[in-house]
């Protein structure tokens, strides 16, 4: 049980890296609370599994510490670090019984026999894995050796966090859900601090508590999944979570206020001088909507997504997306559209404007 | 991977249907044939029964030959199993340093089999090789051409030298199709240098590892060359394995009645051998 | 305790080396050195032994000999292997696994037992002392080999290759030449390199087939060592000289030998 602090982290798989991009992790301090369902969410390569690495140990950052509670662990090996891991595929030891790979980390650690059985059936139950004790665990089908490596964590008592790599990736679609619920419903259960590694937005926002989103090697927000939804940080943020992600269209600067197709628009926040860089105004397709006054748009194309249609439309020669309910008017061709202002945002050179200060 | 049911695919196999057939039916009927007949020359022949194969097992040259040939293949899968897959987990598993042990290692099994023979029968030599000089310099009476222990020991040090590479590329193999997880995952569950061994590299190993063992049986049972060449089978005839004698028998005495005999009987106690680690080795996943 | 592993391949590395490089070191030493006195290097540095080997057309023919009737092996059974291999992997047919296996029991025929059939039924047929009796002869344990190793490859290239393919209008032929052998070269590759290596270093039916005109090598040597007294030097060299194929075919597929029998199903 503890709290992770991330302090002044870097990392680079270079000797020498000079360049910005040279960094697989940029700057980076974080504090995770004990007993935390967090979620590290970002695409491909954005530096994820290299942070999760560093915390298990089975990676030396290049610069800065990790501390458990107040213990510098950064240069602790893993096995001293009471981590647990459930890895992308499943590891499991093929030739052993369910029972014997339940057991496997408290024998190494010399627990006697009569307290590993104790946590085994224990856990077992907890993770559904009772009726299989006795089989090979190589005969399980991939959820099973998932719950096997989540076992292996949960039974040792003195496991500082659980990390999940991607775990649900050799999952079949319809297990997924299962398999994600029993992962929240244990998270409560031994309230142990978990921290989940994904680049599915369902999965890390319906698993952790607080979602730290990161994108080439740097933290753009971390919040809840509705700070996440309602108040994104950066545009990449907002462009991530959601689906279809949040319309992002450039903009002038006038007086603080953005101007967008030649009007002057009622915004969420100010921007106190133009950027060099970019400006623009993010607004979620969820907060457009079809108005008597307010912008020219001509609507191109229109797709069905269920309870929702999504609107393609052209507006000051940028194409945004308008979401509108089930059986509500479509304008055909041209349209007028509003953007709600307190939903509305300036972003300059990403970041939202005015912001109090760095994630 | 499920396979679809083809009939058809009998024409992709007929190639190799023929040529094999070609070489492994007609040669096998062919000594089916000597083994029951008896000749006095000329190419007349007389109907043998089994009688022959009734000589053979009874004969006690058969059966120290065949002593020796299942000493001498135990022995050398004993030292070379073991070996093999302790060199194999010293190896480094990245770096240029990988290029070089394979090449390196894999020399021995490219070099023609006479030319092992021969290359050890120098080396040996207790007057001008350096490893017979060596062993005298340092007090053994060491002479493989007189003595039946020393002639031993070189021939089983020179297969050991031959062939322990090929167990060691298997096993090299074996060990690095395991995933980086499966170490992670065993360091984070605290397990030894030896859990590791026993419940992570030793399972996944067990594949090639049995086509490793499986195939020294079957090349170690095989051999000829190289000790027809290294000792020629003696001093007397205490290195004479079964290929050596059946060709002694075949080609230098040619009682070819005799020879078929002994060649079916020799092949059919390398296939039952075969059959059985097969089925031991593979009962295991068939269970499954 | 770690730190020491590398000493385990080194000291295994030092000891196989340790008898080549006493062959080597024997062939640039005259043989008056070599019976008279031990020396660890050549102290009369001679290239005498291997002028004899390249100008004398018995010893040199035997390595062209040797590389024809190899080259022919590999060449023959990895082309049969290719399709029937395919078969193994892809398809189920009445017979298939007893196929399979009597195929792998060929691999396991002592050469010895096949020496004389071989020779009556070679030279029945008219073919006795050609490179192709002996490139055919190695078939026999060539074949069952490379289909061993050529089926590991191909069922690991996952089945919507062949299906996608016959789907854009590929016909089997035309799909195999131009999509399924490159996308197992490097099985091939492989599969190729242990053909080449078992007919290099094989001897007994090489040396029971041929007569004068595709003599190989290695029964040069036997010849040479037992008729002309013991020319040790001489013998040295030609043994140096075989091992030296092999080296540069390992140098080539150096990343590709352990995966080969790694990937044959057992």
């Amino acid at each position: 049980m503890a709290r992770i602090t991330l302090s002044q982290l870097r990392h680079s798989y270079m000797a020498n890296p000079v360049d910005e991009a040279d960094w697989a992790l940029k700057q980076l301090d974080l504090q995770w609370d004990d007993g935390g369902a967090y979620a590290l969410l970002g695409p491909s390569g954005c530096g994820k599994t290299t942070l999760l690495n560093i915390i298990s140990g089975l990676l030396e950052p290049s610069h800065g510490r990790i501390l458990f509670n107040d213990e510098d662990v950064t240069h602790l090996p893993p096995e001293q670090r009471h981590i647990a891991q459930v890895f992308q595929f499943p590891v499991v030891y093929d030739t052993m019984t369910v029972y014997d790979n339940l057991a496997f980390p408290l024998r190494n650690r010399g627990v006697p026999e009569s307290e590993v059985d104790k946590r085994v059936t224990e856990i077992a139950a907890m993770t559904d894995l009772t009726a299989m004790l006795k089989k090979r665990a190589a005969g399980l089908t991939a959820d099973g050796k998932q719950k096997i490596s989540l076992g292996r964590g949960l039974v040792r008592t003195d496991v500082n966090a659980i990390l999940f790599d991607e775990p649900l990736t050799v999952i079949d679609p319809h297990l997924k859900f299962q398999l994600r619920s029993k992962l929240k419903e244990l998270h409560q259960r031994v309230s142990r601090t978990m921290i989940y590694v994904t680049h599915d937005q369902t999965e890390a926002l319906t698993f952790a508590d607080k979602v730290v989103v990161m994108n080439v090697g740097e933290v753009v927000q971390i919040g809840t999944p509705e700070e996440l939804f309602d108040e994104p940080q950066h545009t990449f943020v907002g462009h991530f979570i959601g689906s279809p992600g949040m319309n992002v269209l450039p903009c002038d600067i006038d007086h603080g206020q953005a101007v967008f197709a030649g009007q002057r628009l009622e915004t969420a926040n100010k921007a106190a001088q133009a950027s060099q860089n970019s400006n623009e105004i993010g607004v979620r397709p969820e907060h457009v909507r079809f108005s008597s006054t307010g912008l020219d748009a001509r609507v191109v194309k229109v797709s069905d997504a269920g309870r929702f249609n999504i609107v393609e439309a052209e507006c000051g020669g940028h194409s945004l997306k308008v979401l509108v309910k089930e059986g509500a008017e479509i304008p055909s061709e041209t349209a007028k559209l509003e953007f709600i202002p307190e939903s509305t945002r300036i972003y300059q050179d990403g970041w939202l404007a005015g912001r109090r200060s760095a994630p | 991977m499920n396979k679809t049911v083809n009939q058809k695919a009998w024409f992709l196999v007929l190639p190799v249907l023929l040529l094999v057939a070609f070489n492994a039916i007609v040669p096998l009927m062919t000594v089916v044939n000597y083994s029951v007949q008896e000749t006095f020359g000329n190419n007349v022949f007389f109907w043998a029964g089994i009688s022959w194969f009734e000589d053979v097992l009874r004969s006690p040259r058969f059966h120290d030959a065949l002593g020796r040939q299942l000493t001498f293949t135990f022995t050398i899968l004993l030292i070379e199993v073991p070996l093999g897959v302790i060199i194999a987990l010293a190896m480094p598993r990245k770096g240029i340093w990988v290029s070089v042990c394979l090449v390196l290692m894999a020399m021995p099994l490219l070099i023609p089999w006479n030319v092992v023979g021969a290359m050890w029968n120098i080396f040996a030599l207790p007057e001008i090789g350096l490893l017979g000089k060596t062993l005298n310099a340092i007090g053994f009476d060491y002479n493989y051409t007189r003595q039946t222990g020393d002639a031993w020991f070189t021939l089983i040090l020179m297969d050991v030298w031959h062939w322990t590479s090929l167990v060691v590329l298997l096993a090299y193999a074996g060990l690095v199709s395991i995933p980086d997880a499966y170490y992670q995952a065993a360091k984070i569950d605290g397990a030894s240098s030896w859990a590791i061994f026993r419940y992570i590299q030793l399972p996944k190993m067990k594949r090639v590892l049995t086509i490793a063992i499986l195939l020294r049986f079957m090349d170690s049972f095989n051999i000829y060359t190289e000790p027809s060449v290294l000792t020629g089978g003696g001093p007397g005839n205490s290195t004479t394995l079964l290929s050596i004698d059946l060709v002694k028998i075949a080609l230098g005495q040619f009682d070819l009645g005799p020879a078929a005999a002994m060649s079916l009987i020799y092949f059919l106690v390398i296939l039952l051998m075969s059959w059985i680690f097969y089925t031991v080795m593979t009962r295991d996943e068939a269970n499954q | 305790m770690r730190r020491l592993t590398w000493l385990v391949p080194t000291i295994y590395i030092l000891f196989l080396m340790l008898p080549i490089y006493w062959l080597v070191s024997m062939s640039f030493k005259t043989t008056n050195e070599i019976l008279g006195s031990f020396t660890l290097f050549p102290q009369s540095f001679t290239l005498e032994n291997y002028r004899v080997i390249f100008t004398d057309p018995t010893w040199y023919n035997g390595y062209i000999n040797s590389l024809i009737y190899v080259s022919i092996n590999t060449v023959l059974s990895v082309c049969i292997a290719l399709p029937a291999a395919y078969a193994f992997s892809r398809y189920r047919f009445l017979g298939d696994k007893h196929l399979f296996f009597w195929l792998l029991t060929n691999r396991m025929a002592p050469a010895a037992v096949f020496a004389l059939p071989f020779f009556q039924l070679y030279s029945a047929i008219g073919i006795f002392d050609t490179h192709l009796a002996v490139a055919l002869a190695h078939t026999l344990f060539n074949v069952p080999l490379a289909v061993w190793i050529l089926e590991g490859f191909m069922s690991g290239v996952p089945k919507q290759l062949d299906e996608t393919a016959y789907i854009d209008g590929y016909s089997f032929p035309n799909f195999f030449v131009r999509i399924f052998v490159p996308t197992i070269a490097a099985g091939i590759g492989v599969a190729a390199f242990f053909c080449f290596m078992f007919s290099w270093v094989e001897l007994l039916l090489a040396k029971t087939l041929t007569a004068v005109a595709a003599k190989p090598i290695a029964a040069t040597m036997t010849k040479t060592a037992s008729s002309s007294g013991y020319e040790l030097g001489l013998l040295a060299a030609a043994g140096t000289l075989t091992i030296i194929p092999g080296a540069i075919v390992i140098y080539f597929v150096r990343n590709y030998i352990a995966k080969g029998f790694a990937l044959g199903r057992v």
